[in-house]
């Protein structure tokens, strides 16, 4: 066999050694990240990373062993999409995020995100305002096993309102609901369902809001509008601008996939859905904070003034925070959006 | 040509020979749909393989398996450590356990695809990876926008699955939704490259990309000493083309001696060649390897490809 040694053969020969080291960084940068490599290996990694592309386009026109091809195809995409992925590490792309990333999207949004505030709104003004007229419409909304509604007195109402006595496993309970209520559901359905021309989240959200105005309506009848709208909003400012900001996140899809412009659909829909997703993020982290407030705040906070207190500076906080203009790019642009 | 002067019998089989080769080519042109040819920054084209429907829900499946074991596992402990506490304890054990399989459920799929393999454990064990459809990469945002669909495409489906309905109205509602909601868990086999709804929205894809080993090279390995004694006529190399050429090379690779005689038998019928007196199969199968990979690369350097046994070349 020596007087004939195949082109192919002598060809793998002399390149292997290097396709080895190559697989080898490549694997322990995968298994322990960039840390794991010496200067030297990082330097050496774009040059063994191109000769083995190009190895693998010259052994698709000279070889016929298999596992020459198969191997070089996987060491390349390998290979590529550590060379190509991404660099940034957890802690500097979370501290990104919070910084510019989330208000960035989030005021950009700002036309989706006060679509989504007047379907919410509108709803709850719709059904306080039919529930006051006729307090039967309550029952068109509500089903009867929940205790506050229109026949229940003004006692036990309030009652409702404030805990006397707390205790750790009521407040973890309490916590542990919201996180599962229909809440963090419906701000996770109002995004995932944007997608339908964002119909199913705009009914979402103002079916949401004829919920919460009813309930409204019940307590204001009995003159407890004031006390209940402490109790609500203490949690409510969050959880209701997490489930806005949701809404608007759909709405940013619906309307890529309606007007999709000079774009193709799919292409509009996927870029709406990366800006969309950029809002959705820290709204999971809004909900939680809301939960925190309720389950927590609201069962040691019984004082109304304290409860408006919270709930003014939260307001406050999450407006500042979203809309106050920013000056200046980042120095660090790793990450395309 | 072998056709002329063999019996009726082996017409029968050369008939199963060609419609055993029309599979095979449908089963070829099949994998080929999978494949997306992605132009790197350099210039070159890596084959990117794409996953499967079924590659992919199995590796949910096993994603599913190791969350509700993880979820047990959570709850055991959580109850065991709380189990003495009486009643308020039991509260806050299901308290907690709630808040930890909100966490899991919601970011059990985030955490591994952020990771530097792009895969959770399903994906890793059927070598499947998460990357970006335009080539470009994967971002968090992607990752996230993918993950949060999931909402839709199996919570929603499940939870739909579970609930109890009470009357006869409830229940067909409860059917139109599972109608509705199975647009979503069967969209991935409706489209080319097998997307998930939530793939569209983030713009990314499955692909299949197992790690291979680099084996030896067969012309290379074990010199046996009787396997340079073979000198092969063109007319006996030009019996196989380059399919019969790789599963020489599987067979060799990874099969046992027995089938290794009998496809050594087949050859020298073939080729018409007699087994000499302690000849060994392997040696004569390495060598006739050898020779026809140098036969048929050769030819491939100007522009013929022989693709199996039936390729006489003109026909393409």
């Amino acid at each position: 066999m020596n007087d004939r040694v195949m082109k192919s053969y002598r060809f793998r020969e002399e390149r292997q050694e290097d396709w080895s080291r190559l697989d080898e960084i490549v694997t322990r940068a995968e298994k322990r990240g960039m840390k794991a490599l010496s200067d030297e290996e990082m330097t050496a990694l774009p040059r063994l990373y191109r000769q083995a592309v190009s190895s693998l386009s010259v052994a698709r026109s000279i070889s016929l062993d298999q596992n020459v091809l198969a191997y070089l195809e996987t060491l390349c995409a390998r290979a590529y999409f550590f060379v190509y992925g991404t660099r940034a590490s957890m802690g500097r792309r979370i501290a990104q995020y919070f910084r510019r990333d989330w208000p960035d999207a989030v005021s950009g949004a700002l036309g989706s995100t006060l679509l989504a505030a007047a379907c919410l709104f509108g709803g709850a003004l719709l059904a306080f305002f039919l529930c006051l007229q006729d307090m039967e419409w309550y029952w068109t909304f509500h089903q009867g096993w929940d205790s506050r509604n229109p026949n229940a007195s003004y006692d036990s109402l309030r009652a409702t309102l404030y805990t006397e006595e707390t205790n750790i496993a009521d407040m973890l309970a309490a916590f542990s609901a919201q996180l599962f209520s229909h809440n963090s559901g419906i701000a996770i359905f109002a995004f995932a369902l944007g997608f339908a021309f964002g119909i199913p989240t705009a009914i979402l959200l103002i079916y949401n809001g004829v919920y919460i105005g009813s309930f409204f309506a019940v307590f204001w009848q009995k003159g407890l509008a004031a006390e209940l709208t402490g109790w609500l909003f203490i949690h409510g400012v969050t959880e209701l601008f997490a489930i806005i900001l949701a809404g608007a996140g759909g709405f940013m899809i619906g309307s890529a996939v309606a007007f999709p412009g000079t774009k193709s659909r799919m292409q509009s829909m996927r870029d709406a859905g990366h800006s969309a997703a950029l809002l959705i993020i820290g709204t999971v982290l809004m909900l939680f904070t809301a939960a925190l407030l309720e389950g927590f705040g609201r069962q040691m906070i019984n004082s109304d003034m304290a409860r408006y207190a919270i709930a003014a500076a939260s307001l406050v906080f999450w407006l500042v925070y979203f809309y106050w203009p920013r000056g200046g790019q980042d120095e660090w642009t790793g990450e395309d959006s | 040509m072998a056709r002329d002067r063999r019996s009726p019998a082996s017409g029968d089989s050369r008939r199963e020979a060609l419609r055993r080769r029309e599979l095979r080519l449908k089963e070829q042109a099949r994998q080929a749909k999978r494949i997306r040819p992605l132009v790197t920054p350099e210039g070159a084209a890596l084959n990117l393989k794409i996953a499967t429907a079924s590659e992919r829900a199995g590796a949910f499946l096993l994603d599913f398996a190791i969350l509700l074991i993880t979820m047990l596992a959570c709850l055991f402990t959580v109850s065991s450590m709380f189990s003495s506490m009486g009643y308020q304890g039991w509260q806050m054990a299901v308290s907690i356990s709630t808040v930890l399989i909100f966490l899991l459920r919601n970011f059990y799929f985030v955490a591994f695809e952020i990771g530097r393999k792009a895969a959770t454990p399903g994906k890793r064990a059927l070598g499947l990876r998460v990357a970006a459809r335009n080539g470009g990469r994967l971002t968090a945002n992607a990752v996230l926008a993918r993950n949060f669909m999931r909402e839709l495409e199996v919570f929603l489906p499940l939870s739909l699955l579970f609930m109890t309905a009470e009357d006869e109205v409830s229940a067909w509602i409860r059917i139109l939704a599972l109608l509705w909601s199975a647009v979503f868990v069967l969209f991935p086999l409706f489209n080319r490259d097998k997307l998930r709804v939530g793939d569209l929205i983030a713009g990314t894809i499955v692909i299949h990309a197992p790690r291979t080993r680099l084996k030896q090279d067969i012309t290379s390995a074990a010199p046996l000493p009787s396997a340079n004694g073979y000198a092969f006529t063109e007319a006996e190399l030009d019996t196989y083309g380059i399919h019969e050429l790789h599963v020489l090379e599987d067979v060799l690779r990874q099969s046992t001696a027995e089938i290794k005689t009998r496809v050594a038998e087949r050859i020298r019928e073939k080729i018409g060649r007699e087994k000499g007196t302690d000849e060994s199969d392997l040696a004569f199968l390495e060598a006739y390897y050898a020779a026809l990979r140098a036969r048929l690369e050769q030819r491939m350097l100007f522009g013929e490809r022989k693709t199996d046994k039936f390729d006489t070349g003109g026909k393409g």
